[in-house]
């Protein structure tokens, strides 16, 4: 009996801890997103959208305007890189290419490529980019974010079109339809929930990264779009000014955080929903 | 007819270029990285390269012996705090958690690994070094730094926060809800007909988790586990705010320090020549790692399925 007591005993002890455990690292991972929606919060102004950045030294001036349309920019151009390029490569894995072993290999490849280091994406783009025209440039931050999407992009396609069932397609041979048609009007049109999904969440992914632009579109203080110079970037403006020693900069880069934060998590729960969406139905 | 068969073929064409551009960008990654390390690599030597630990602008001398060591010894600390937090979280999660809440924590828990690792080093900057600083390094200080000969490994030098340790904790933080997540599923596809077994011939709940559920998820476990520390391995901006990137020997765990990325980070956009060539090598030496702990990942956790 006195066995028994013991062996409960540890079975109380054990579960106590993983429940600690769990206590812990939810508690720790809930005061991290209510700092950064306080501190966010507190420091958000509208002049964050509407202006330009200013000398610290001025007194309720400065803003990010530029930043958040430099970052729109570049995620907008790594998006029309990378979506068709992904979406059309992961329907060749699933469709034509199937039994191929070097689809086999590629997608492999890609599931590995989703998570090679972003700054190594960076580099790898400062070389094929930056060194060849001599400065920092847009199109060097855009390619590679497109770089990070791409791999995303073309295995949650192959998933989501490998999850069309066979007769559906086979229905559409028979009435004679060929495969082409029947891929864009059949397997596509059944699987777009969960590819549109996969295009948010791979977004939702760089929209806020910023090791590959540090030093492929860097930053810009100015109102500048054009893609052949350092574009602004308002996750590098967060780094560089929550690493300054003025307290107006600090708050700049909290606010944006925050809106960031908001954003990242909003395309992730649109995605989940979409999902869930297409599960009931 | 023959307009949709040239129609097809060129489809089938253009899907083929696309997947193929993957293969690729990976294969130009792979072959530009070694291009522009070469100038580095031939001027030191591979063996010198790894082994030098001077990191220095004024004589060009550059080594890579201690962002390595940075990188390893920031995952390992990293590792060793978060994997039995997560393991027991997706124990809690598994076992103990009623249904309702299971599906909403485990959502927040995905949903918090989806934040950029930029806000986890904001914050790691801001809210948990100087946390660390004023309540947990005296507490260590204390208590391991009175230790014989380890001890001034554990004592604190440098003011700010801004260290090695900090940098590790921030990076468990961030793989915590990975692992967990991870270690949930591989968990919840433990046949239930093993478990009710074990309870059949008597088993506690803990019992049947350490005989049953572990040794049938190690795998799965595993995987989990290096799948997280390639992502530690690799993550930049959250390393680059709390390391505080010195390039001087390591005193102790509260030291500034540096790592392969937040060199990267650090100097890239600012170097030329045999420094540049430099950083390239070590971009060079995280992506053959990186690409080595995934296949591994991949094949431990492909074994289960």
């Amino acid at each position: 009996m006195d066995n028994l007591r013991r062996r409960k005993a540890v079975n109380l002890a054990a579960m106590t801890l993983a429940s600690l455990c769990a206590a812990v690292g939810l508690v720790l991972l809930f005061i991290i997103l209510w700092d950064v929606l306080a501190q966010g919060l507190s420091s958000l102004k509208p002049r964050l959208f509407t202006q330009d950045p200013a000398p610290p030294h001025i007194p309720d001036a400065g803003g990010l305007k530029s930043a958040f349309l430099g970052q729109g920019l570049l995620t907008l151009v790594a998006s029309l890189i990378g979506v068709p390029l992904g979406v059309l490569g992961g329907t060749f894995l699933a469709e034509y290419g199937r039994h191929l072993r070097v689809c086999r290999l590629i997608s492999t490849l890609s599931d590995m490529a989703v998570s090679i280091p972003s700054i190594v994406i960076g580099t790898f783009a400062y070389a094929i980019l930056v060194l060849p025209m001599r400065r920092f440039n847009g199109w060097a931050g855009a390619v590679a974010l497109a770089i990070i999407i791409l791999p995303i992009i073309v295995r949650t396609t192959e998933e989501m079109m490998a999850m069309v069932p066979w007769t559906l397609r086979e229905a559409a041979f028979a009435l004679g339809a060929p495969y082409h048609k029947v891929i864009t009007g059949i397997v596509w049109r059944a699987s777009m929930s969960g590819i549109f999904t996969g295009i948010l969440l791979a977004i939702a992914r760089v929209a806020g990264e910023t090791a590959p632009l540090l030093f492929t579109s860097f930053n810009s203080n100015f109102f500048q779009l054009d893609m052949s110079r350092a574009v602004p970037s308002l996750t590098v403006s967060i780094y560089q000014y929550a690493a300054s020693p003025y307290e107006s900069w600090v708050g700049l880069a909290w606010a944006a955080a925050f809106v960031v934060t908001v954003l990242v998590l909003l395309l992730n729960i649109a995605g989940r929903i979409i999902i869930k969406f297409k599960k009931k139905n | 007819m023959i307009a949709g068969r040239t129609k097809n073929q060129a489809f089938k064409y253009i899907t083929g270029v696309a997947s193929a551009s993957v293969l690729l960008i990976v294969l130009a990654m792979l072959v530009t990285l070694i291009i522009e390390s070469l100038p580095a690599l031939r001027h030191f030597g591979l063996v010198k390269f790894l082994t030098t630990a001077d990191w220095n602008n004024s004589t060009e001398t550059f080594g890579a012996l201690r962002p390595l060591f940075g990188t390893f010894l920031s995952t390992l600390l990293a590792l060793i705090v978060a994997v039995p937090v997560a393991i027991g979280m997706a124990i809690f999660l598994t076992e103990l958690c009623p249904n309702k809440l299971r599906t909403a924590i485990g959502t927040a828990l995905e949903l918090l690994a989806a934040i950029p690792s930029i806000i986890y080093g904001m914050w790691g900057l801001f809210v948990l070094a100087p946390f660390l600083e004023t309540y947990f390094q005296p507490l260590v200080a204390n208590s391991l730094g009175n230790l014989p000969i380890i001890g001034s490994f554990f004592q604190a030098r440098m003011a700010g926060g801004v260290n090695l340790f900090t940098a590790s904790m921030i990076l468990s933080v961030m793989i915590i809800p990975f692992i967990s997540s991870i270690a949930r599923e591989a968990m919840a596809q433990v046949p239930p007909m093993l478990k009710e077994s074990s309870y059949g011939l008597g088993a506690t709940r803990w019992e049947t988790l350490s005989h049953v559920v572990i040794p049938y998820t190690k795998m799965a476990l595993a995987g989990g586990i290096i799948l997280a520390m390639g992502r530690a391995l690799g993550e930049t901006m959250a390393v680059t705010y709390v390391i505080g990137n010195r390039h001087a020997g390591l005193e102790s765990i509260f030291s500034p320090y540096t790592t392969i990325t937040s060199v990267m980070a650090n100097e890239f956009n600012e170097a030329a020549g045999l420094q540049l060539s430099s950083l390239f090598s070590l971009a060079l030496i995280l992506f053959l790692a990186n690409f080595l702990a995934l296949s591994v990942a991949k094949r431990l956790l492909g074994g289960k399925k």
